[in-house]
C-alpha cells in the first residue's frame, strides 16, 4: 500500500485553479520531486498534504487513513512534517528549543504534572533534550544548540529546519524547495542529507525543487505539475525527454528544436 | 554576549565585588540591616520613610541579583518580607498596604505575561478577569444577594478561603470565552477585541443594576465580607502581639497577596519551562510553522488566556474583601493599559523582570508621584519660577507618560529582560543598520505572520 495517496485533488482560489485534478501516489521508501515552473501549484499542492488547504475535491489519504479535512496539527501528529520554502524557524528560540517544539506531540506530560513539577517531567524534559541533541548531531548542528535559530548561517537554517521535522519520528517529509539559494557546495551536502533521510532512517521524502540537477540526481519520481495540472510523471530519463515538460520550461517551440 | 566581559570600569569592579564572596555576604547583611534600622526608626509617614521604603525594595532587587549563597538569599529576602516589613506594617498602615497592592499586581502582571508575553497575544482588557473575580465575592458575599432573591443570602464569610479557588476557576472559564471568539486574530485586531471585552465587562458591572439589581451598578458594591480572623487567637496569645482587628487584616491580607504570589511565580516558571511554554513560544514567533509541528494552535492559546486569567480571578476575589468596596471604574482601560506598562516597563517574558515592573509601575503611583507632586507644590509656594497655572498633582499621568516613552527609547527590552529576548533585540538592531538579511539569503520578504504580535503596536 502506498504511503500517500492524493487523487484527483482540486483547489482554487477564487477564478484561479491554483491545483487542477492532481493525483499523486508515493510509495513508501522513495525519494519523490514535484517540479514545474514558478506559479504550477507545487506549494499549495503541498499546502493541502499538510492540512493548511482544505482540497475542493479529490481526496488524501496518508498512511491509510483520509486526511481530506484534518487539521495540520493533526497531520504532523500522524507523521507527516514538512519544511517551507521560506524558512519559518522560531528565530529567536535557540536551536536545541527549535528541535524540542518539534518534538511537542511526542511529549506527553499533562499539565497538572507541569504544575506540580511531578517527577516524571524532570524525566521526559531529559530524555527530550537528549533526543534533540541526536537529531542536531544528525544534521551536525549540535555544537551550535544554544545559538538564537536566526544568528545561524543560512545553510545551516536549512538543516535545522529538517532535524526540527525529524524531531517528530515523521514517516513522511516533505521538503519544499530544500536548496534554495544554495551555493553549489551547500547543495551538495543538503542532497548527501536527503539522500540519508531515506537510505539511513527510512523515511519517505518529497521534494519540491527547481535545482533540476539535483532533482534529476536523487529523485526516484518525478510529477510535472504546469498550471495546476499534472502533465508528466516518470523516473529522470522520461521527464528529461518528455516534451511537455521541455515546452512548460522553454516554451512552445522549444520541445520540436530540441526533438 | 557582551555580559560575560570581565569588568572594565570602576562601577563593573564595585558591582563584582559587592555582589559574591565575603564582600557580598557583609554588603547584604550591612545593607540589610541598615534598611531594617531606618524602617523601624521612621515609622511616621514622610520623604524620609519614602526613601528608607524605597531602599528596602532595591535591597530585595539586589539579594535577587547577587551572586551569593542560594540559601543565603533565600533566608535574608524571607526574613525581610515576612518579619521586618510586616513588623513595619504594624508602625505605619500606609506601607504595608502599599507592599499588598504591589503584590496584588505582581500577580496581575505575571498573569498578563503569561498571555502577552509569553504566547505574543496582545490583550488590552486583562482587567476584566480582574473584575470577574472582585464582583464574584462582591456580589456573593453582600446583600446584593437578598437584592436579586429575598430568599437567598449572603455565602459565609469563611467562605472566601474556597472563593479564592473559585476565582481561579471563574476566571479560567473567562479567559476562555475571551479566547474563543478571538482566536483567529492577531496583532492590532486581537488587542482591539480584548480592548473591547473588557470595556463590555465594565459596562456590565456597571448596568446589571436594572431589571434584576446584581452588580448594584455604577455605585458599586459596600461592605465586602472578610474572612474571619481565624489566627487572631494565635497572634495575640501565643506571638503575644497586641494587634487590633484592623491591624490583623492587613497583615492577613499581605501574607495572603503574597502567597498568591509565590504560588503565581512557581507556576508560571514551571509552564515557562515546559513544552506548555515552548508551545507558547513557538504560536508567537510563527504560527504556521508551530501548527505544521503539530501544536493545536486552539488548545494552546486558550492555555494561555485561561492560566492568564485564573490568576486575575483569583486575585480580584482578595481585592474586593480587602478593599470592602468595589465600583466600575476600578476596572477601567487605563487600569489594563497600566498592567501592560508593567509588563512591558519590567521586560515581556521575563518573570523577575515583569514583577519588578508591577513594584516600580504602583510604587510610582502610590508614593513616587504624589510625592513628586508635593515637592513641586511646595517649591512653588517657596517661591520657585514654576507658573502658577501649573498644579502638579495635575501632572501625574505625564510623568508617567514621559517615563514610559524614555524606557522604550533607552531600554526597549525592559528593566530586566528575558535572558534571551535581550539577546534578540539587540542583535535586531545590529542586522537591521547595515542592510536587509533577506535580500541577501535571496530568501522571501517576511510574510505578515512573522511579525511578533505583541511587540508591533507598543514599540
Amino acid at each position: 500500500m502506498a504511503l500517500l495517496e492524493a487523487t484527483n485533488v482540486t483547489k482554487t482560489f477564487g477564478g484561479l485553479t491554483a491545483v487542477n485534478d492532481v493525483t499523486l501516489i508515493i510509495e513508501k521508501g522513495v525519494i519523490a520531486s514535484v517540479i514545474g515552473p514558478n506559479g504550477a501549484g507545487k506549494t499549495t499542492f503541498f499546502n493541502m498534504l499538510t492540512g493548511i488547504y482544505k482540497p475542493d475535491k479529490g481526496a488524501i489519504l496518508f498512511d491509510g487513513k483520509s486526511i481530506g479535512g484534518t487539521r495540520p496539527d493533526q497531520i504532523a501528529a500522524l507523521g507527516m512534517r514538512r519544511t517551507f520554502q521560506n524558512i519559518r524557524l522560531f528565530d529567536n528560540m535557540t536551536v536545541l528549543e527549535n528541535v524540542l517544539v518539534g518534538m511537542h506531540t511526542r511529549l506527553r506530560v499533562p499539565f497538572w504534572q507541569i504544575i506540580a513539577s511531578a517527577p516524571g517531567v524532570r524525566r521526559e524534559e531529559t530524555k527530550a533534550r537528549d533526543e534533540a541533541r541526536e537529531r542536531l548531531a544528525y544534521v551536525g548542528l549540535d555544537a551550535k544548540r544554544e545559538e538564537l535559530a536566526k544568528n545561524l548561517p543560512y545553510g545551516d537554517q536549512r538543516r535545522l529546519e529538517i532535524a526540527r521535522a525529524l524531531a517528530g519520528d515523521p514517516k513522511l517529509i516533505l521538503l519544499d524547495e530544500p536548496t534554495a539559494g544554495m551555493n553549489p557546495q551547500e547543495t551538495d551536502a543538503a542532497t548527501g542529507l536527503i539522500r540519508r533521510l531515506r537510505d539511513d532512517l527510512g523515511l519517505t521524502v518529497v521534494l519540491i525543487e527547481h535545482d533540476m540537477r539535483l532533482v534529476m540526481a536523487i529523485s526516484e519520481r518525478i510529477s510535472v505539475l504546469d498550471y495546476g495540472t499534472k502533465i508528466a510523471e516518470g523516473d529522470a530519463h522520461t521527464i528529461r525527454s518528455n516534451p511537455r515538460v521541455i515546452e512548460a520550461y522553454l516554451g512552445k517551440g522549444a520541445a520540436g528544436a530540441a526533438a | 554576549m557582551a555580559t560575560m566581559s570581565p569588568p572594565t570600569n570602576l562601577w563593573e569592579q564595585v558591582k563584582a565585588t559587592l555582589s559574591r564572596g565575603p564582600t557580598g555576604y557583609s554588603f547584604l547583611g550591612l545593607y540589610a540591616a541598615i534598611c531594617t534600622w531606618l524602617l523601624l526608626t521612621n515609622p511616621r509617614t514622610s520623604l524620609n520613610t519614602d526613601i528608607a521604603f524605597a531602599l528596602f525594595l532595591l535591597l530585595l532587587l539586589i539579594i535577587y541579583r547577587s551572586q551569593v549563597a542560594l540559601g543565603f538569599k533565600v533566608v535574608l529576602g524571607g526574613a525581610m518580607l515576612l518579619v521586618v516589613l510586616p513588623i513595619f506594617g504594624t508602625l505605619n498602615p500606609f506601607y504595608i498596604d502599599v507592599a499588598t497592592q504591589a503584590g496584588i499586581f505582581v500577580a496581575l502582571a505575571l498573569g498578563l505575561n503569561v498571555v502577552v508575553g509569553f504566547a505574543g497575544l496582545l490583550d488590552l482588557g486583562y482587567v476584566a478577569f480582574f473584575a470577574v473575580g472582585a464582583y464574584l465575592w462582591g456580589i456573593l458575599s453582600t446583600e446584593q444577594m437578598t437584592l436579586m432573591n429575598p430568599a437567598w443570602s449572603p455565602v459565609p464569610p469563611i467562605m472566601f478561603y474556597p472563593f479564592i479557588f473559585l476565582g481561579l476557576i471563574v476566571g479560567a472559564i473567562f479567559g476562555v470565552l475571551l479566547g474563543l471568539p478571538v482566536l483567529r486574530l492577531r496583532g492590532d485586531y486581537l488587542a482591539i477585541v480584548t480592548l473591547g471585552f473588557g470595556e463590555v465587562i465594565r459596562v456590565l458591572a456597571n448596568n446589571l443594576d436594572r431589571p434584576i439589581n446584581i452588580t448594584n451598578g455604577s455605585q458599586g458594591i459596600r461592605g465586602i465580607a472578610r474572612p474571619p480572623l481565624i489566627f487572631a487567637d494565635f497572634v495575640r496569645d501565643t506571638l503575644g502581639l497586641n494587634l487590633d482587628d484592623q491591624q490583623l487584616y492587613q497583615q492577613f491580607f499581605y501574607f495572603a497577596v503574597l502567597l498568591i504570589v509565590l504560588l503565581t511565580v512557581v507556576v508560571v516558571s514551571r509552564l515557562k519551562h515546559s513544552r506548555i511554554g515552548r508551545a507558547w513560544e513557538a504560536i508567537r514567533e510563527d504560527e504556521t510553522a508551530a501548527i505544521a509541528q503539530g501544536i493545536p494552535l486552539v488548545r494552546t492559546k486558550l492555555l494561555a488566556f485561561a492560566v492568564g486569567a485564573s490568576f486575575a480571578g483569583a486575585m480580584g476575589v482578595i481585592f474586593a474583601s480587602k478593599q470592602l468596596f468595589i465600583n466600575p471604574p476600578t476596572f477601567d482601560l487605563i487600569r489594563s493599559i497600566n498592567i501592560l506598562a508593567m509588563v512591558i516597563l519590567g521586560g515581556m517574558g521575563s518573570i523577575p523582570g515583569v514583577m519588578l515592573g508591577a513594584v516600580l509601575v504602583t510604587m510610582l503611583d502610590l508614593q513616587i508621584l504624589p510625592r513628586l507632586a508635593n515637592v513641586l507644590r511646595d517649591l512653588q509656594r517657596a517661591g520657585a519660577p514654576i507658573p502658577s497655572a501649573f498644579d502638579p498633582t495635575q501632572y501625574q499621568r505625564l510623568f508617567f507618560g514621559l517615563l514610559l516613552i524614555l524606557m522604550m527609547i533607552f531600554r526597549p527590552t525592559g528593566i530586566l529582560p528575558d535572558e534571551r529576548r535581550k539577546e534578540e533585540l539587540v542583535d535586531d538592531q545590529e542586522v537591521d543598520l547595515p542592510l536587509d538579511a533577506g535580500e541577501v539569503d535571496g530568501g522571501e520578504p517576511p510574510s505578515p505572520t512573522q511579525a511578533p504580535p505583541g511587540s508591533g503596536p507598543i514599540a
